[in-house]
């Protein structure tokens, strides 16, 4: 699975990583993002929203899936 | 033509123009606020209203004294302080021992909550309030420990349904709702969550404090706080209102049990200049309101058009006249409000790195918006057109630079 890990890092840097890593993510495949900064639990799934990708859920704490749909 | 008076003004002291009735004071501005052409932070606080400042200063001859004391310069200032709670019921319909001054609308809410629930001990414990409450009803509400959250949509609206669900619960002693949020403006359906709670005997606390002198609060709550800094009055003053026939105990240490009461001395010169500039403001608050929905119009349909990756959020028309909230996306909300206070714009964040407590605000999280790069425009009645245009011609590229850094 492709991952992005983004721990010690504050947002908006994880979501600028997500972002940055979505275009080598073929469509249809889950990117893991690995963040420990609280506002990522919330802004990982706005993002998905906002840019028409695919929240799938926080399979543990401080990991959010990402599938990339367009 | 209504009294003016402009936080944004750079017209030299003493100078009056045409628009600035005469009996108002014209307000001198000192440099440091000339650095500051647009202060749009109006729900923090709001620039000193000229009738607060004209109040205040008559008020400090005669406030001074103990109002509780039975010698002359007592009963001056005990006539200052009965005056001042005869013209905000007046202003609010409610009667004028209904009124209490407090020293800060935090104050009040803590009152209110507390108070509210000490008074209903017999009938329950639990306190029911909305996830997008103001962050000092939530430390009351973690203070008294038996707390249940009900939830918003998308737009930071109360889920009515949850709401009738919840309140309707046994135990229910309190139930406590925002009328309309101080971080994106979604004006709270205040009507209808109080027939839910009068079916359910549960007294309705409502904190006013963003509508209260912009838009009028409908009736059937038991229990409601304002802050006078938030209308133009001075800081350093919150209003409780108890209505007849609600039960609340002191929460705090004194000889009366049953009345709200300040702790320690009220400022009663402020207290009057709160009173005064309520009067004034709500003289034409339709007007304003009117003129500054417009303008927070023209800043939502501009900033979704101009900023690439923007979210304004919180209700598109059921919604407060001065407040406008948007998040745009990679960028760090505290940098682009440092930014915008080096181009001389005032505004606040709901960003987790604007927080004492580096979270992000509950109120952008409830909602499920995007919390980061969040920015909250509030205007007040000297914001102009002006003020808005130049602000939202500099926005675009201040995003834009941030973002260029990030290497978005």
């Amino acid at each position: 699975m492709i991952e992005v890990d983004s721990r010690g890092r504050r947002c908006p840097l994880p979501i600028i990583d997500l972002a940055k890593k979505i275009p080598t993510v073929p469509v249809g495949e889950i990117v893991r993002v690995l963040a420990d900064d609280p506002a990522a639990a919330n802004d990982i799934p706005a993002w998905c929203r906002m840019k028409g990708q695919e929240y799938v859920g926080s399979p543990a704490p401080g990991s959010y899936d990402v599938r990339r749909t367009t | 033509m209504p009294p003016v008076y402009r936080g944004s003004d750079l017209r030299p002291a003493g100078h009056t123009p045409d628009s600035v009735d005469d009996t108002v004071p014209s307000v001198e501005y000192t440099a440091e606020q000339a650095a500051a052409p647009a202060y749009l932070d109006a729900a923090s606080a709001a620039p000193l209203h000229p009738v607060a400042r004209q109040a205040l200063l008559a008020a400090l001859e005669d406030g001074w004294a103990d109002p509780d004391r039975l010698h002359a310069a007592g009963r001056r200032a005990q006539r200052l302080r009965e005056a001042a709670t005869a013209t905000v019921a007046g202003c609010l319909g409610v009667r004028p021992d209904e009124v209490t001054f407090l020293s800060s609308g935090t104050a009040a809410a803590h009152a209110a909550v507390l108070g509210g629930l000490a008074g209903r001990s017999r009938a329950g414990t639990a306190f029911v309030h909305s996830a997008i409450e103001h962050s000092a009803v939530l430390h009351a509400a973690a203070r008294h420990g038996d707390a249940t959250e009900v939830g918003v949509d998308r737009l930071g609206r109360l889920d009515l349904e949850a709401w009738r669900a919840t309140v309707s619960r046994p135990g229910v002693a309190l139930a406590g709702l925002i009328s309309a949020s101080h971080e994106v403006g979604t004006v709270q359906p205040v009507a209808a969550a109080a027939e839910a709670c009068a079916e359910a005997g549960v007294p309705l606390y409502v904190d006013a404090a963003q509508s209260i002198g912009h838009v009028p609060v409908p009736p059937g709550w038991s229990l409601l706080t304002a802050s006078a800094r938030k209308w133009g009055g001075p800081p350093g003053v919150g209003l409780l209102v108890v209505r007849k026939g609600t039960r609340w105990l002191s929460p705090y240490p004194g000889d009366d049990l049953h009345r709200p009461r300040p702790q320690g001395a009220l400022d009663l010169p402020a207290v009057v200049a709160a009173a005064a500039s309520l009067r004034a403001v709500l003289a034409d608050a339709q007007t304003a309101a009117v003129r500054l929905s417009g303008l927070v119009e023209r800043i939502r349909a501009t900033v979704a058009a101009t900023v690439p990756d923007v979210e304004v959020v919180g209700d598109p028309v059921e919604r407060l006249p001065h407040l406008v909230t948007f998040s745009c996306l990679y960028v760090d909300g505290e940098a682009l409000l440092h930014a915008l206070d080096r181009r001389g714009f005032a505004v606040s964040s709901g960003s987790s790195c604007t927080a004492s407590t580096l979270r992000p605000s509950h109120v952008l999280e409830a909602m499920g918006v995007l919390s980061h790069g969040n920015v909250r425009v509030s205007l007040h009645r000297g914001t102009t057109e002006a003020d808005v245009d130049r602000f939202l011609a500099v926005l675009p590229g201040l995003v834009a630079d941030i973002r260029k850094e990030a290497g978005m």
